[in-house]
């Protein structure tokens, strides 16, 4: 009885060791395909020719993505631009000023707003903020700005979820010290909640600059695709997400091997920025 | 007896359950009163009131009155943000904030708008000198509060309480967590600090009451048992659960 009881344990264990093991091994196994798809191409033109490369023109043996990294590292900052003092005034309402019945309603609904398809993003992108920028700011509309403003909406639950939970996770006690001492309520938010949560607050900035960076179909919706860096906020740009999802389909040869050298760069990008958002959730807890 | 703190028929309650049922107590000018009870008394419920911390808990009702120098100050015209500038408070858990000694005592009186270098470091020294911990940490003024030691930690936050310069301070268990030695420095403090301040003394510990109060109350299931002046509460008690709760029968 007690050895069968036991075999089950083992059993169990090892099975859920396995299934635990896989996700390591997807990410290992993606990482692997995309660089051995993509290495071939630096290794034939050369990582400067395509990281600092201006010219995008698959077919005719030019791989330079720079622009395209340029865009992408511009949306991502200007979706921080909108989304990060947005996102944590909603957090800090959230936790320190609504009533409970209103953190009931709001919760939910935030969730909600991250569970929408980015293809709808990118279609409320198309029929209002793109004529709204056209009409006030000049310009096609398909934009630098267009993309920031949807982009900073789309990064808004990551931003709320995890600066109120940092928020919340601050000892009851901290804010008592702080009232007893005569502060009023923004004195205490401002002097000693928010810098006592700084490190979530700053993870929750880096992870929603992630998925700014890592969106994809409601960024070719609205970011009109141009193979430029962008002058202005009103010019038309093409992220490195873009390039791959457009192109992808009727690529072959050296062009395919291109797109795949492009997913290289946004995939160290984008684990670079985990990392330090990692690392910073890391010190919090300590 | 000369009144700083007049409490009348003061009732409390949480979530519709009595937690304070109808408290009246005057509470003496620059000498220490003692509350004592057993845990639920309403001994900290009655702190928190006074200092209008317990604006924070959700679903309390308040009825009655608490005048400090005559001002009702449950009256909706008080500013409470004022009043805890005046009724200093200092916990059980000594909480420092996560910064400096220094900036942890200075926190107060910059949020009054006091940002003149020389005035802070005036009111620093002078706090920490009478909270007893000025000589153990004189030098290392911009060390992080959390590398002091709990007795250290506590009187910092004596400290930073005094630096608020308040009329009245109230201590919440203030020794609970100590060791006897930290115990006595803060006894020492506050025996010292009794000339200037009304103080009232939260505690579990009937000795510690006996030995540094002037007057002291027993509350027992939200009600005021007893209550006088401490060597008659401690000698001669008129109630039998006064007495039973001095000699460690309960509680």
């Amino acid at each position: 009885m007690n050895e069968k009881a036991s075999l089950k344990e083992r059993v169990v264990k090892t099975v859920l060791t396995i299934f635990a093991l896989s996700s390591l091994l997807f990410l290992f196994l993606i990482f692997i395909f995309i660089l051995i798809e993509g290495s071939p191409l630096f290794l034939k033109v050369g990582l400067k020719n395509i990281i600092f490369g201006f010219k995008w023109a698959p077919t005719k043996g030019s791989f330079g993505i720079f622009p395209m990294i340029i865009s992408s590292f511009l949306v991502t900052f200007g979706a921080l631009i909108i989304g990060a003092p947005l996102g944590l005034s909603c957090a800090i309402y959230l936790s320190e000023y609504s009533g409970k019945r209103l953190k009931m309603i709001l919760k939910p609904a935030l969730e909600l707003l991250a569970g929408i398809p980015s293809v709808v993003y990118g279609f409320l992108g198309v029929i209002y903020i793109v004529p709204l920028v056209r009409n006030y700011l000049g310009g096609s509309g398909f934009s630098l700005i267009s993309t920031s403003i949807i982009l900073g909406i789309m990064i808004l639950p990551t931003i709320i979820s995890i600066s109120f939970d940092s928020i919340m996770s601050v000892p009851k006690t901290y804010r008592e010290g702080s009232y007893a001492m005569g502060a009023t309520k923004w004195q205490t938010i401002y002097k000693i909640v928010v810098p006592s949560a700084r490190s979530g607050i700053l993870a929750s900035f880096i992870l929603g600059m992630g998925r700014a960076i890592g969106e994809t179909m409601a960024v070719i919706m609205i970011a009109g695709n141009a193979l430029k860096i962008p002058m202005s906020l009103t010019d038309p740009l093409r992220t490195l997400t873009g390039n791959i999802a457009l192109e992808l389909a009727y690529a072959t040869g050296d062009h395919r091997l291109g797109l795949f050298s492009t997913g290289i760069v946004l995939l160290v990008i984008i684990m670079a920025l985990n990392y330090i958002a990692n690392f910073g959730i890391k010190r919090r807890s300590q | 007896m000369d009144i700083k703190i007049k409490v009348k028929n003061l009732r409390v309650f949480f979530h519709k359950q009595e937690a304070l049922k109808g408290i009246t107590i005057n509470v003496a000018r620059n000498m220490i009163t003692g509350f004592m009870g057993p845990a639920g008394s309403g001994k900290s419920t009655l702190i928190s009131t006074i200092n209008r911390m317990i604006d924070f808990e959700d679903n309390i009702k308040i009825e009655g009155n608490i005048y400090i120098d005559d001002v009702d100050i449950l009256d909706g015209s008080i500013n409470p943000v004022s009043l805890r500038r005046q009724v200093g408070t200092v916990f059980a858990v000594p909480i420092p904030l996560q910064r400096s000694i220094f900036e942890n005592i200075a926190y107060g009186p910059r949020l009054k708008g006091i940002n003149d270098k020389a005035e802070l470091h005036r009111i620093v020294a002078d706090s920490l000198k009478k909270a007893f911990l000025w000589d153990e940490v004189k030098d290392r003024l911009d060390i992080s509060a959390n590398k002091l030691s709990g007795g250290q930690q506590q009187r910092l936050c004596l400290a930073r309480t005094l630096a608020l310069k308040p009329e009245i301070i109230l201590l919440d268990e203030p020794c609970s967590g100590l060791d006897p030695i930290s115990t006595a420095k803060i006894e020492e403090a506050l025996n010292e600090l009794k000339r200037e301040y009304t103080i009232i003394l939260v505690s579990n510990n009937t000795k510690q009451i006996a030995r540094i109060t002037d007057y002291s109350a027993f509350f027992y299931l939200g009600e005021l048992i007893e209550y006088g002046t401490t060597e008659k509460i401690f000698t001669n008690p008129t109630q039998k659960k006064t007495e039973d709760y001095i000699s460690g029968k309960f509680g």
